[in-house]
């Protein structure tokens, strides 16, 4: 007798699509899962519909995993649909665990962002007065889309979240052991974070460290640098000291700094605080003048910090 | 109108929270708007104490060392002091206004010092008005 | 009121969409709109952001194509400090964009095509996917697929660091080069993904072409609009992916334009519709003239199929064939049906194919001269290159500390929206009869119309409003009486 196949969902919210095309890169793997689960919803690749899930019972999905952060009504509408039809939720992704790239949004306000996208640029139509509209009246009829919201959420700020599997997108390899997990029925205790270790990014670093002693911070096209030293120690400011690993260094790995994808390092409550604090220390100097040109160097604190996490930082968003 | 800014102290065990008790012992008339935590040093002070207290509804946030060179623990005031701009730029990159944080050396004489700092911060965040921060965050809570 | 049917969400696609169909009181369709339900805001939160950050900012706008806004980011950089660039770096940029235009193309046909063709358009919905076609073609072609998509991603992770989300670009060059023994590991990868485009053109050809009812629908079928062509060629007028100039042609065969990048608000418009985030370019000479085709038209599409229609040429060989191929079966140029932009696809992956050999067998491929140190900052950029999906332009301005102070982007898909909107209308229009319930299959002929396009909605509606101005104007017989404003 077949035992019954596992009911799954993979869907977005706010999202580019790179976590989705993160499950596809385990090729055979998910080609193989796909033979042992029924893929209910997975709107990039197949054809499932928003009524086909709110017909399903509550709990009938074994298992979500959802992308993308919550940016209008409609994402919020489908985190909630979905955590009622699914006993397990994942937040799969920096944007979904953390509020991600489209978290930056946080930092500046609705209206601000409304005028330059259909107002203000150099190629909006001259003149142009119209916006978008949640419910617009046609001849036909009416027509809807979601609601803005006024910033960014995490999947967690509107639905309890099960696991998180961090990183942007989450490595494939990761990606494949949470899928495995979830198919032979072995996954951890729940609101665990997986698919990353418990280390962060330098602990795993190749690079030679030697002594961090920085007196002037370069930006990474300023110099040429050694590809085999830590990029903190020339003076490039990199996030791996406060970011959690799990995914294989890739752009360290690449001549790149690491900008914290993987989020925080484990029971840490607020990554860019911890990572002001890991630049700060390694400026050479005493003099109170000195430290201030040094870290005059340095634009945008804030994008460096919560590249990926302002909506799951402490304050989560400007107050303008 | 009558707000009273509520301040969360950082002071540093050796220095400027002895500082503070001078302040009371001689009895210094001063604002009584900060409340203290007592850390061993300022080096103790991590930047997510700072975020984190502003997020819960402090309307400011002080911290008080050692003067350079007079550190119990000889370099932690240094490693304060290299945190401190990195972190008031975070915060105004949040929109968070500059005078509500603040790094301050006070040492285990200067009773007097203190409550002057304290009187002129408190003047300062009166000034700014209530952090909207907790409100903010409040009006932004959704419904689970 | 009429009765309205809704397509929520459409499937096999990157992004968020959805259609309305209203139906007239005899079951036929009134109207038809193709609506975009999302946005993010990319133009405005770049904005304080050290202006060489905004290429692995901008790579999150699209998880599938992130090489493309990567690609044009970097072209908008290197225009800010004044095109200093390591020849290197050229090459080696377009030998990653090739590798990405395969796994894109590969992952497109295979499995967001292929299922209407291969497991029919009216097929269970349930198999109607990747799954369903592997299943139908057997283990040993999908092996095959799925392979040959690995390896374009392994030559991308092995030249560029990473595939999705790639770090790589920066003013001056690319962070690293390839090593002769990456090159090695790269080398037969190339040959058998060669094979496998050639493989996948007769496949094509033996699924699709050698269906009739397959080619009466892409010849015959509403999936056709009259409007104009644009893509980015070479000086000799064949498609280059990565630089060039802009070429607009008539959809039947006469040059409108020919721009370079920082031209382009000279000669593309975008226009807003309140029922949709996403915005309509257009072509801005013209005027935005509405949702109509015809010779004077201010629409266009900008799709492999127009890259292949404002061609002259191909740049390498076997696509050459190939592409003469396709439009002597089409029997017109520019071909105006829709559906042949699956077989545009194709053509373009064995030019991607021949490119990848071109630049393996290049002597100074593995050169450690990737990069050189830019001394001045000038300001202002503009990168346009060929996403899959489209035209896609980037342009940044910064200070003289190299922060970014404004951003504007025309994405891919976006320069489709206008298109993809008609198309979707017309077929709509086609496939409903009055009198029939639509099925789903009817339903899913309606989403193959947009399907063709590749859309990529997330790279689409980077942009994001917020609280909606209002603005009332109250009419008395017929006179403005009053006017109320919100927010604007």
């Amino acid at each position: 007798m077949p035992e019954k196949k596992l009911q799954i969902a993979l869907y977005w919210g706010a999202a580019c699509g790179g976590c989705d095309v993160a499950v596809l890169d385990t090729n055979e793997f998910v080609i193989g899962v796909g033979f042992l689960v029924d893929i209910r919803l997975w709107p990039i690749a197949a054809d499932g519909k928003y009524r086909d899930v709110e017909a399903m019972a509550d709990g009938e999905l074994d298992c979500t995993l959802f992308h993308g952060a919550i940016r209008n009504s409609e994402n919020e509408h489908l985190a909630k649909l979905l955590r009622r039809k699914s006993k397990v939720l994942v937040a799969l992704g920096s944007c979904a665990h953390l509020g991600g790239i489209p978290g930056l949004a946080n930092q500046v306000t609705k209206q601000e962002i409304l005028e330059r996208v259909y107002l203000d640029n150099p190629s909006i139509e001259a003149g142009n007065r119209v916006v978008p509209l949640p419910s617009t009246r046609v001849d036909a009829g009416e027509l809807e889309i979601p609601r803005f919201y006024r910033r960014v959420y995490r999947l967690d700020d509107v639905v309890p979240v099960d696991y998180y599997v961090p990183g942007c997108p989450p490595a494939p390899e990761q990606v494949k052991a949470a899928l495995q997990a979830l198919v032979n029925g072995t996954l951890p205790p729940a609101r665990s974070v997986i698919g990353a270790s418990n280390r962060t990014v330098c602990d795993d670093c190749r690079r030679r460290k030697e002594e961090k002693k920085v007196t002037r911070f370069h930006r990474p096209w300023e110099i040429l640098q050694d590809p085999d030293r830590c990029l903190m120690e020339q003076g490039i400011l990199c996030a791996g000291s406060a970011t959690r690993s799990g995914c294989g260094v890739r752009c360290p790995d690449s001549g790149m700094p690491c900008r914290g994808c993987y989020g925080p390092a484990p029971n840490v409550i607020d990554q860019g605080a911890k990572f002001v604090s890991a630049v700060s220390s390694i400026v050479d100097s005493k003099d109170p003048r000195e430290i201030e040109r040094i870290l005059g160097d340095i634009p945008d604190i804030l994008g460096y910090a919560y590249r990926f996490g302002l909506p799951a930082s402490l304050l989560q968003r400007s107050i303008r | 109108m009558g707000f009273e800014p509520r301040i969360v102290g950082f002071l540093c065990n050796w220095c400027s929270y002895t500082g503070a008790d001078l302040a009371g012992t001689a009895r210094i008339h001063y604002a009584p708007n900060v409340r203290v935590i007592r850390v061993m040093c300022s080096a103790r002070v991590d930047p997510t104490f700072v975020v984190k207290a502003l997020a819960e509804g402090a309307d400011g946030v002080l911290i008080c060392g050692c003067h350079p060179g007079d550190c119990h623990y000889s370099e932690g005031n240094y490693k304060a002091m290299r945190r401190f701009p990195l972190l008031g730029r975070l915060l105004r990159d949040y929109g968070i206004e500059e005078d509500r944080v603040r790094l301050e050396w006070v040492s285990a004489s200067e009773g007097k010092r203190f409550a002057e700092i304290v009187d002129d911060m408190t003047e300062r965040v009166r000034r700014l008005g209530p952090s909207r921060v907790k409100t903010l965050l409040e009006a932004d809570r959704v419904e689970r | 009121m009429a009765k309205k049917i809704s397509i929520d969400p459409i499937t096999r696609l990157e992004g968020h969409g959805k259609i309305a169909i209203f139906l007239d009181d005899a079951g036929g369709v009134e109207d038809c709109y193709f609506q975009i339900p999302e946005l993010r805001g990319f133009e405005r939160f770049v904005v304080g952001r050290p202006i060489e950050e905004l290429p692995r900012i901008v790579t999150r706008i699209c998880g599938v194509c992130p090489a493309s806004h990567h690609m044009a980011s970097a072209k908008a950089v290197d225009g800010c400090f004044g095109h200093q660039i390591a020849p290197l770096a050229l090459k080696l940029r377009d030998l990653y964009y090739h590798a990405h235009y395969i796994h894109s193309h590969i992952a497109h046909f295979y499995a967001l095509a292929a299922p209407d063709f291969v497991c029919g358009p009216d097929s269970d919905p349930a198999t109607r996917n990747v799954l369903g076609v592997v299943a139908k073609v057997g283990l040993e072609i999908g092996g095959a697929v799925v392979r040959a998509r690995a390896q374009a991603q392994k030559i991308q992770q092995i030249v560029g660091g990473r595939t999705t989300h790639l770090v790589w670009c920066l003013p001056g060059g690319v962070s690293k080069g390839i090593k002769k023994e990456e090159l090695d590991a790269i080398r037969p990868m190339v040959d058998e993904l060669y094979d496998f485009t050639q493989f996948s053109l007769k496949l094509f050809k033996d699924v699709v072409l050698g269906n009739p009812a397959y080619v009466d629908l892409i010849l015959n079928g509403p999936y056709t609009l009259d409007v104009q062509q644009m893509g980015l060629v070479d000086e000799n007028n064949a498609p280059n992916f990565y630089d060039g100039k802009v070429r607009v042609v008539d959809f039947q065969g006469n040059e409108i334009c020919k721009y370079a990048p920082e031209e382009y608000t000279q000669n593309v418009a975008e226009h807003v519709e309140p029922w949709t985030y996403l915005k309509f370019p257009y072509l801005k000479k013209r005027g935005w003239k509405g949702f109509v085709e015809g010779i004077d038209s201010s629409i266009y599409c900008a799709t492999p199929l127009a890259r292949l229609n404002v061609a002259d040429r191909m740049a390498t060989p076997a696509a050459q064939e190939a592409y003469e191929e396709m439009f002597s079966t089409l029997g017109q140029k520019p071909c105006r049906a829709l559906l042949a932009q699956h077989w545009a696809r194709l053509v373009e992956m064995v030019f991607d194919a021949e490119m990848l050999r071109k630049y393996r067998d290049d002597p100074e491929i593995t050169g450690d001269a990737f990069r050189v140190v830019p001394d001045r900052i000038t300001g202002e950029g503009v990168g346009i290159v060929e996403a899959m999906r489209g035209t896609l332009t980037h342009h940044y301005t910064c200070d003289e500390k190299g922060v970014c102070t404004s951003a504007n982007l025309i994405v891919g898909t976006t320069n489709n929206n206008a298109a993809i909107h008609m198309v979707t209308k017309k077929v709509a229009k086609a496939m409903i009869r009055p009198g029939a319930e639509p099925t789903q299959g009817i339903l899913n002929m309606i989403e193959m119309a947009f399907r063709a396009f590749d859309p990529c909605f997330s790279c689409a509606t980077h942009s994001l409003p917020g609280q909606m101005p209002l603005e009332v104007r109250i009419f008395k017989a017929g006179e403005p009486h009053r006017e109320f404003r919100r927010g604007c």
